[in-house]
């Protein structure tokens, strides 16, 4: 299998500015936000990004299964109108994907396709760059949700990322976002807090870097007490009759990474915790080679955990206010390589869920016969739904956020 | 900065982090005579103190075939899985030992810049070539390692170079070879050359059986191909050579060096040497060079080895419970050698300074100090209590504490192991 997982992506390159994370130990003190937590606002809604690095092959994941053109492009790859899991009498979902076709026969399910931006880039690293900063032009060194957090005060637990480094989506510039480990862990009682809480403390002779690294303590601290708040409460939730409140496993087995992601979100969102946005991932998607199998595993995965998670959602006030979005870097060529694969491509579809989302199909499905290059023409700007997301999930003005971008994605929200 | 500020920040970055007494030996010979030393070590070349090669024994992959049983295939898996993590362990084990300090931290950035994981060459013995042809080409020009990794087996499964045919061209290792491995992002070439240098590329294949990299002429595509606006019938020794020689791939390179060895600031100009070790000779000489200290961020690999350098731990000599603890803080803090995240390699600076690393780096610095050595307790304890702070600093050849960090290892001076915990885990160390 594939395990090229590209989900630290790019770092190397160097768009974490190193003063973009390191300004946020000096221009405020977590410990004096704590004392904020449990101030949400009832009616405040809540983002979960799903990124899914490698590039998934979008054109095998909304399929275009009655249109000749599909099938004469990739013989090897393709499904028949039989195999999908047909949304209308044009395009269906990946037989992996029954879960979230049950969900857009509830409505809760919305499918932009043609999503992409100008000039695509085909390097995972630059297309993941532009995705995240949201600056195709020329992406800088901020992520457009650390933007979102610089406006919204900073406290990085309104951002929390439950992957082990932080995505540079996360990262503004005078704050970002909290990176928590997924897997569950006794908070260290290696050394007594006291030292912990000294060396959280910012130094005058302090460089950006070093100034960060004794923010991680105040960081650490703030986090703690937030993860002990909920899994106080889930303790809580588990002693109640019906059980409800304990995410189960149904099959049982081993859990996929995004599965054991999702579920700490679900717990924080139960809890009503403080935090806006939760980033969450999964890796593997560069199917260069033996493609149908090992996308569908990887689907199948997100299903699972996505359909899971709505489901979950939907059955609490605090979970009904979530908005669920799934991306990748880029889709893949219209045309298969002969490795039964396909090589780096642009425009792919956006998926969006949640209770408060109108679903149906948006956007208009790029055409397979008039392309760029091999490649299909965007037909949605990327930004249109960053900026719908921004202003009807997170009340900000997108403008601010997104250099003053005014598309919107109408109706979806 | 003093002469002993000067070789400690030389040695901080030309090593995977240096004894008190390393520094008080280079302060001794002077900065000039110790980067001398690092770059050309006397006696074997290795410093004398190299640990050979690990036995590990055939590639279980030779032995299977189309026919194999599940069984069979369960047990190579096995087999497969306990030499990588034999692999590991000794590289681990010598990074910390190796005399020549300098060649094994460049190994290491090799092995992020040409970023092969064996999660998907599956092949423990493949990997191992694949660092020794690094560390064969790693101070020398780039032109015959260009070469050389284009005919390695490892990155040639890694990505997908025995599926790119003739036939049936895939993009993956030319496009990964010009955007992150020669010339760089953006650096002047199209999605054009990309394919034509996939053509170019084709043929190669690899014998899991034998684990060698062939080439097949009638998989080649033998045609005359246009790349980077030249004409002519390329291969792979013809592509590397095109590349190599590029002044954008020299530049690039360089800039990486940089990058990892001194820091994020705008390298100076004219850093590209005709060979790797000129380059290296430049950005630890460059005035530049002596203002980066305290802004380049350890990677959890170079942390876990400094510290284990400098509080006297050898690996191999841990009961086995403790190493699988050093791989498990490692695989908790993000970074597993042999196992990079993508072809992109680890990430750099304040991505590694994240809540979730400082759990794991705690409880990896408490395995470590509960490993050091006698002689080194030794030498913290004999300080009086109130003298044990500066007495770690020398340990862990830190240059100062800061007020904020003198402050919360002064109550731990009774406690050496959590002093010890704390000088480790502290916003000074954690940069260097």
């Amino acid at each position: 299998m594939d395990t090229l997982t590209r989900r630290r992506f790019l770092v190397a390159s160097g768009v974490v500015g190193a003063s973009a994370l390191a300004a946020g130990a000096t221009g405020y003190r977590l410990s004096d936000l704590l004392a904020t937590s449990g101030d949400r606002d009832p009616r405040a809604r809540t983002l979960v990004l799903v990124t899914l690095y490698g590039g998934n092959d979008g054109l095998n994941t909304v399929i275009p299964y009655a249109d000749p053109a599909y099938h004469d492009a990739r013989p090897e790859l393709a499904y028949t109108g039989e195999e999908v899991k047909r949304l209308d009498d044009e395009v269906g979902l990946n037989p992996a994907l029954a879960g979230l076709h049950r969900l857009h026969g509830e409505g809760r399910l919305a499918v932009v396709r043609g999503v992409g931006y100008p000039k695509p880039d085909r390097s995972h690293f630059r297309s993941m760059d532009i995705w995240q900063t949201a600056e195709p032009e020329r992406p800088g060194n901020t992520g457009w949700l650390g933007r979102w957090l610089d406006r919204a005060g900073g406290d990085p637990r309104l951002a929390v990322s439950f992957e082990p480094a932080m995505p540079p989506l996360l990262a503004g510039e005078r704050s970002a976002g909290a990176a928590v480990p997924a897997a569950e862990r006794k908070a260290s009682r290696v050394l007594p807090q006291a030292t912990l809480a000294e060396f959280a403390a910012a130094a005058p002779e302090d460089t950006p870097a070093r100034a960060r690294a004794a923010a991680c303590f105040a960081d650490l601290r703030s986090v703690e007490e937030m993860i002990r708040e909920v899994r106080d409460s889930e303790a809580a939730a588990e002693q109640e009759p019906d059980g409800e409140g304990a995410p189960a496993t149904a099959t049982g087995g081993s859990r996929t990474p995004l599965d054991a992601q999702l579920d700490l979100v679900a717990q924080c969102v139960e809890a009503e915790v403080s935090t806006r946005v939760f980033s969450v991932s999964l890796g593997g998607f560069d199917t260069h080679a033996d493609e149908k199998q090992l996308q569908e595993v990887l689907l199948g995965q997100v299903d699972r955990a996505v359909s899971g998670f709505a489901d979950r959602m939907a059955r609490t006030e605090a979970g009904r206010k979530v908005v669920v979005a799934v991306y990748s870097e880029f889709g893949r060529r219209v045309r298969a390589n002969a490795s039964d694969g396909t090589d780096h491509g642009t425009a792919s579809n956006v998926l969006l869920l949640g209770s408060g989302v109108r679903g149906g199909l948006y956007g208009e499905a790029p055409s397979l016969t008039d392309l760029d290059d091999g490649d299909l023409r965007f037909t949605t700007d990327f930004r249109d739904i960053y900026a719908t997301l921004l202003a009807r999930v997170l009340d900000t003005d997108p403008g601010a956020v997104l250099g003053g971008w005014r598309g919107r994605l109408d109706g979806v929200l | 900065m003093t002469e002993r500020e000067a070789v400690a920040h030389l040695l901080r970055r030309a090593t995977f982090g240096p004894t008190a007494d390393e520094v008080d030996d280079a302060e001794r010979a002077g900065v000039a005579a110790t980067l001398d030393r690092l770059l050309a070590p006397p006696g074997d070349g290795q410093g004398g103190t190299a640990i050979p090669l690990p036995d590990l024994g055939a590639d279980p992959a030779a032995r299977l075939t189309r026919d194999s049983t599940r069984e069979q295939r369960q047990q190579a898996n096995q087999q497969r899985r306990e030499q990588t993590l034999r692999l590991i362990h000794w590289w681990l084990d010598r990074m910390v030992t190796a005399g020549d300090q300098l060649g094994e931290k460049l190994l290491f950035f090799w092995h992020g810049h040409w970023a092969t994981s064996e999660r998907k060459v599956r092949s423990a013995s493949l990997m191992l070539r694949h660092l020794e042809t690094l560390r064969r080409h790693g101070l020398g020009p780039l032109p015959p390692l260009v070469d050389a990794m284009l005919r390695d087996p490892a990155l040639i499964l890694w990505l997908d170079g025995q599926r790119n045919s003739r036939k049936a061209p895939n993009e993956n290792l030319a496009r990964e070879l010009m955007e992150l491995f020669t010339l760089g992002h953006g650096n002047g070439y199209t999605e054009a050359d990309v394919k034509e240098g996939a053509r170019a590329l084709t043929g190669w294949v690899v014998d899991r059986g034998t684990g060698v990299a062939r080439f097949e002429p009638r998989r080649h595509d033998p045609g005359p191909k246009t790349i980077l606006g030249e004409r002519g019938e390329f291969d792979a020794a013809s592509y590397a050579k095109l590349l190599a020689g590029r002044p954008e791939t020299a530049r690039f390179v360089a800039g990486r060096l940089w990058f990892r060895f001194a820091g994020a600031q705008e390298p100076p100009a004219d850093l590209a040497g005709p060979d790797t070790a000129t380059t290296l000779r430049r950005i630890f000489t460059a005035p530049a060079f002596a203002q980066t200290r305290d802004t380049l961020v350890k990677q959890p690999v170079e942390w876990l080895v400094g510290a284990l350098r400098q509080l006297g731990v050898r690996p191999a000599d841990l009961p086995e419970a403790v190493q699988r603890r050093l791989l498990a803080g490692l695989t908790a803090m993000d970074q597993v050698p042999l196992r990079p995240p993508s072809v992109g390699g680890w990430p750099a600076g304040t991505a590694w300074l994240t809540t979730s690393s400082v759990q794991a780096k705690l409880r990896l610095a408490d395995t470590v100090a509960g490993a050091a050595a006698r002689p080194v307790l030794a030498r913290l304890t004999a300080a009086p209590p109130a003298g044990r702070p500066d007495a770690l600093a020398r340990l862990l050849v830190v240059d100062g504490w800061s007020e904020r960090t003198r402050a919360a290892l002064t109550p731990l001076a009774g406690q050496p192991r959590k002093l010890i915990v704390a000088g480790l885990v502290s916003p000074e160390y954690a940069v260097c």
